[in-house]
């Protein structure tokens, strides 16, 4: 009988790796097996069952882009209905659906996910291997978000659309004073778009823990990822208390449990306590990813690396902690003890403090290096300057007489839109000018990109900087109109043409990629000299990421000296292969077979979805569920071909062995 | 013109059990999650009995000791059957694999059996109060996951029986590293269900 595997000395799987000067295979056979092996099956039904981590990530990007302009148009709606007072564009159901839908959407059905998308894209080729570590599970969750958000979207076209705000407070959508399914939508949108983050947030974490290039130890990790890491973990943290507080909820309205209900022992506190324990590591959920793009742009636009690894992978690391400790200052003015309120605000101004190590880190780069002021480093100008607003007024807002003042008002609302569009839709334009000649093969086209930089920047200041003097002269958030003769027509009407001027940056952008899809200047695999291993790959990247998995030799990827002469060879092209390596080290471990694609993830998709719709209706909607949904993962988890003969080979070893002892 | 090199890793196994194979990560974070939601679950219990004067509220009793602290134990004693299941899976030994998932599977039918028993003994329902609501979601949440890995484990018996590959045996090797979380969490969770009401 074989040893056990785990006690073998640790000396050992070092040794089984050896050195050799040829790969086993010559380039274009490996490459055309890879091709084959890892390849989609044509046509539709190729899409419907792909389980590409390049595939996936493009769709959750693509899909995160629909959702931002419809909740966009949104926007435009309300500025519109606001730009002077008593208009009667939308009336006052329809403007709580219209806030409700936008806050909802950009929140859950798009900066999350293009966040998520992004690294689902990108991580496994900074690292160097060829997928995701459980790509099923990752094509399943794309396919939840997508049903979600078509969900949501499909509702509010049967005027069925939430209308309690998109953190859905109790008491307002509870069972007395929503009737009707409109908060349900709401709740089941939230458990499903969770799932599918939380199952990102394990994508990103085993992929980086266990599939690293050999010789990425942790400390060799680009920025980005490390970024997307801490991101991750806060939605392992985070994510289960919007759920437990979504699940509480519908039951209050569906099988009258007391939850929220004072008059039977519940508390409507509890809910906004569950909802911003999750909701504030939630705004940097949206923006420590992004925190990540300025350190890949600024790296290739300055051509040096980010000053200060340590101390930025340390910044990174606080910021995920400290944001567990600040929901509280969203809850000020519910009446908390005041030491508990000290406490929050010393949390709220400690946080502070890791941006601003990242943010003079950055500078320190830009001092240093030599800065080329491309559209993408344009962007992450633009980001430092609305951001540092944005900080400004939050650590303002963290002071509790203060915020006592301005809660609930326009201050507010420009507040979080400085922090959430400045520190997280600025960043990312900049990285998909920075990534889509990666992703297409062709670059965006430098002079439209400068103007679309330009219109934001304008635009959004013009939109939300009168805002916070709104906010001063009382005009709250969340009221369809306002009276004549308050001081507000102005700055309203500012903002209105200020939201214009931000649809007309977003359509330049829109029409930016359509031209340089078709026309845009071939890129090659490398257009900025950066750093990391994606840059390595032609563009657009095959299917199965590098030809010769990399082996990294230090912290800066492809600038290192030595960098590109060692390679991976003996895994078999036959088969979906990746090197598995271990947890510090990144030293070559096992060689793990990723299951193939396959039409089951999107089948139990279906199912779950269709389950939590149902369980706005009936208590039994998941036990009738259960039953396809087993019959789905059975079907999901059947082993292939393959492993069938594997299993019999090696029971044939076995046996053989059991007979010579 | 560099000169290429290439590590040859052919030889590495293909598979790996514990911390080594990328699956075990990924069933520890699932198990991360969900205490996670366990722990909140707790946290609310906590939060709601500070609104009460007098817990269970007036004419509530506690649950029935008798069917909690029998399940406890059958819980407990199923550690012994999940043990010697990864203890063979891990020498790829099949027969034994095979022979103690079935005692594994039987102890999963009895800790289902004696969970409806107590379900019917909490002594409150879902919607009488906050307090019978926070328990009968305790409740049911951990029963949901009693359920899925009772299920779990009869699937991988069958693929036991049928197609023993090493994949499937690091599979298992998981799934009783999730059993243990499920019977191990329950402990916090008697004691917050059984005794807190008896305590507090």
């Amino acid at each position: 009988m074989n040893p056990p595997e785990r006690d073998e000395p640790s000396g050992r799987r070092a040794r089984e790796v050896v050195r050799r000067d040829e790969p086993h295979r010559p380039a274009a056979e490996e490459r055309r097996l890879l091709a084959a092996t890892w390849g989609r099956r044509p046509g539709l039904w190729g899409w419907l069952t792909s389980t590409s981590h390049q595939e996936i990530g493009r769709r959750y990007i693509v899909t995160a882009l629909v959702f931002f302009v419809l909740a966009g148009i949104g926007a435009l709606l309300m500025r519109l209905q606001l730009a002077r007072p008593e208009n009667g564009l939308l009336g006052p159901d329809l403007y709580n659906q219209v806030f409700t839908l936008h806050g909802t959407t950009m929140m859950f059905l798009f900066a999350v996910p293009v966040m998520e998308g992004f690294a689902i894209y990108l991580v496994p080729m900074m690292l160097g291997t060829r997928n995701v570590a459980f790509p099923r599970l990752n094509a399943f969750g794309y396919w939840l978000y997508l049903l979600a958000g078509s969900f949501l979207w499909g509702a509010s076209l049967l005027g069925i659309a939430p209308d309690a705000g998109w953190f859905s407070y109790v008491p307002l959508a509870g069972p007395e004073f929503s009737p009707g399914k409109r908060a349900d939508v709401w709740a089941q949108l939230i458990n499903l778009t969770e799932i599918s983050a939380l199952i990102v947030a394990v994508e990103v974490i085993v992929t980086t823990f266990k599939q690293r290039a050999a010789g990425m130890s942790l400390d060799r990790i680009p920025l980005y990822v490390w970024s997307v890491l801490v991101m991750s973990f806060m939605v392992v943290f985070a994510m289960p208390a919007v759920m437990l507080s979504g699940v509480f909820l519908a039951l209050d309205r569906l099988v009258a449990t007391h939850f929220f209900n004072p008059f039977e022992g519940g508390d409507a506190l509890l809910w906004q306590h569950l909802f911003w324990f999750f909701g504030h590591p939630e705004v940097y959920i949206i923006f420590v990813p992004a925190l990540g793009f300025v350190s890949s742009i600024v790296a290739a636009f300055t051509r040096r690396p980010v000053f200060g690894y340590p101390a930025m992978v340390l910044a990174l690391v606080a910021t995920g902690f400290i944001s567990f400790g600040l929901w509280v200052h969203h809850m000020f003015t519910t009446g908390l003890p005041q030491l508990g309120e000290s406490f929050f605000t010393a949390a709220s101004l400690l946080i502070a403090v890791p941006t601003g190590v990242q943010i003079f880190c950055w500078i320190a780069t830009l001092a240093t290096g030599r800065p080329r002021f491309g559209v993408p480093l344009l962007f992450v100008l633009g980001f430092v300057a609305t951001f540092v607003l944005g900080g400004l007024t939050g650590v303002m807002l963290a002071s509790v007489p203060l915020d006592l003042q301005v809660h609930d008002t326009f201050f507010v609302v420009a507040h979080f839109h400085y922090v959430l569009i400045g520190g997280a839709v600025f960043p990312l334009f900049g990285a998909i000018y920075y990534w889509f000649p990666k992703a297409f093969g062709r670059r965006l086209s430098e002079r439209l990109g400068r103007w679309q930089f330009g219109l934001l920047l304008v635009g959004f200041n013009l939109t939300f900087f009168p805002m916070h003097q709104l906010g001063f002269d009382g005009m709250p958030r969340r009221v369809y109109t306002y009276l004549p003769g308050r001081g507000w027509e102005n700055l309203n009407l500012l903002a209105t043409v200020g939201a214009m001027v931000i649809g007309l940056s977003v359509l330049l952008f829109a029409a930016n990629v359509m031209r340089s899809l078709r026309r845009g200047e071939p890129a090659g695999h490398d257009p900025w000299a950066a750093d990391t291993l994606e840059w390595a790959l032609p563009s657009p990247p095959p299917v199965y990421g590098p030809l010769h998995l990399p082996v990294v030799v230090g912290r800066n990827g492809l600038w290192e000296p030595g960098a590109g002469t060692t390679f991976v060879t003996g895994l078999d092209p036959h088969a979906r292969e990746v090197l598995v390596t271990n947890f510090l080290d990144a030293d070559p471990e096992l060689r793990e077979t990723l299951p193939g694609d396959s039409p089951w993830p999107l089948v139990s998709a279906v199912v779950v979805a269709a389950t939590f719709v149902g369980a706005m209706f009936t208590p039994w909607a998941p036990v009738i569920g259960s039953v396809p949904l087993f019959f789905a993962l059975l079907a999901w988890a059947m082993p292939e071909k393959e492993e069938r003969e594997e299993a019999r080979e090696q029971e044939r070893q076995r046996q053989a062995g059991a007979a010579t002892p | 013109m560099k000169r290429t090199v290439f590590l040859d890793v052919e030889a590495l196994p293909h598979h790996a059990f514990g911390s080594r194979s990328p699956m075990w990560w990924g069933t520890v974070a699932f198990m991360v999650i969900e205490g996670a939601m366990f722990a909140m679950l707790v946290a609310t219990y906590v939060y709601l009995r500070g609104a009460e004067n007098v817990w269970p509220p007036p004419g509530f009793a506690p649950p029935s000791l008798l069917w909690g602290s029998l399940n406890t134990a059958i819980l407990l004693a199923s550690l012994w059957p999940n043990h010697k299941v990864h203890k063979a899976v891990e020498e790829l030994d099949v027969s034994a694999t095979r022979r103690w998932m079935l005692v594994g599977d039987l102890f999963a039918v009895m800790f289902l059996a004696v969970r409806v028993l107590e379900l019917g003994g909490l002594n409150v329902r879902w919607d009488s109060n906050a307090y019978g609501s926070i328990v009968w979601l305790v409740m049911g949440f951990h029963t949901f996951h009693l359920l899925t890995d009772a299920v779990e484990t009869l699937v991988l018996t069958g693929m036991m029986y049928t197609i023993p590959s090493e994949r499937r045996m690091v599979d298992v090797s998981d799934d009783t590293l999730y059993w243990n979380f499920v019977v191990l969490v329950w402990l916090p969770l008697y004691v917050v269900v059984y005794w807190l009401p008896r305590w507090l």
